[in-house]
């Protein structure tokens, strides 16, 4: 998956956001959504509340998976979200559109998605949203 | 208020334990105890109630904001206008029944926060803001369908129903108005 950014960062910084994405990516064990179709779905289904780069009713996407859990700057996290600890990783993305509330109750998301090919392509879809300053 | 304030507002119903006023949910006797939901139900009904009143706020300031930019059409900002007007009410209902649940409705943000959060700058034609009301409505529509199953309280899963209803028609009006065209597969939203 071509998601691992340049070396035209800092050295420091490609390291970390490459090795974030790449443990998000190589331990996705999930059968590989259609992003394109993600979009659409993400669009469709998730922008009432989330964009992909402005905090709205919910926190930002975009570099998402990979991303420390309640650390999109500028958001204000619920104590429930804050306490999951680690990052997002396809698998903790599945489960959490699953039921947001079975995996951190008093979290401020209720909605869900249960369809699971649904769900393989959004997740696909929040895949391909490489961070900010990231490039293919 | 950001929407922080949900879960406070939540924990704050869950203490005072009156909720939905005539929706039967009150504690009078031991008789009436047995018919409340359980335990945090209560609080988590006011703090969906409490994201919907943001998509709603949300809502309310975009057909503000492009309906005042000079964009729209007569006849297109007097429709915008009627919506707006609908979000508005909607906005009236959630507040009173969070308050009658012994919460604090969460507050709108300002034009600037939403200017920005909706990218509101980038609308240049009469298109691009009916275009970005129906991806709205759509999302406003999915978020209502997709969690009246969490709501605990049957009379507010009726009040979802009827948010969710109108802004199915918002955004078909919508759609229609862009010429696209309507989706053969059914279950459109949720």
């Amino acid at each position: 998956m071509s998601v691992l950014p340049r070396l035209s960062f800092p050295c420091g910084v490609a390291f970390v956001v490459a090795a974030n994405i790449f443990a998000a990516t190589t331990a996705w064990a999930l059968p590989a959504g259609d992003a394109t179709n993600g979009k659409n779905l993400y669009e469709a289904k998730c922008g009432g509340c989330h964009s992909v780069d402005e905090n709205r009713v919910g926190p930002l996407h975009r570099g998402v998976v990979g991303r420390v859990i309640a650390s999109a700057s500028g958001y204000q996290y619920s104590a429930a979200i804050k306490k999951l600890g680690g990052t997002w990783t396809p698998e903790r993305l599945d489960k959490w559109l699953q039921g947001p509330q079975a995996v951190a109750p008093g979290a401020k998301m209720f909605f869900t998605v249960d369809d699971p090919a649904q769900r393989r392509d959004i997740i696909a879809y929040l895949v391909s949203l490489t961070p900010a300053g990231a490039s293919h | 208020m950001t929407t922080s304030a949900i879960e406070q507002d939540g924990r704050r119903a869950t203490a005072r334990r009156t909720f939905l006023g005539g929706a039967g949910l009150v504690l009078a006797s031991a008789g009436t105890l047995a018919a409340l939901p359980a335990l945090g139900a209560e609080a988590q009904d006011v703090a969906i109630m409490q994201g919907a009143l943001a998509l709603e706020h949300e809502g309310i300031a975009a057909y503000r904001l492009a309906g005042g930019s000079g964009l729209l059409s007569p006849a297109t900002l007097k429709i915008a206008l009627v919506f707006k007007g609908h979000h508005e009410q909607h906005r009236d209902s959630l507040a009173k029944l969070i308050g009658q649940a012994g919460g604090a409705p969460v507050q709108p943000k300002s034009d600037a926060d939403y200017a920005k959060e909706l990218n509101l700058g980038t609308l240049k034609s009469e298109t691009d803001v009916v275009t970005l009301a129906a991806k709205l409505e759509q999302g406003a529509t999915n978020a209502y369908a997709g969690q009246v199953a969490a709501i605990s309280d049957h009379k507010l899963v009726h009040l979802f129903t009827q948010l969710c209803s109108d802004e199915a028609v918002h955004w078909t009006t919508l759609n229609n108005a862009l010429n696209k065209p309507i989706p053969t597969q059914a279950y459109l939203f949720g």
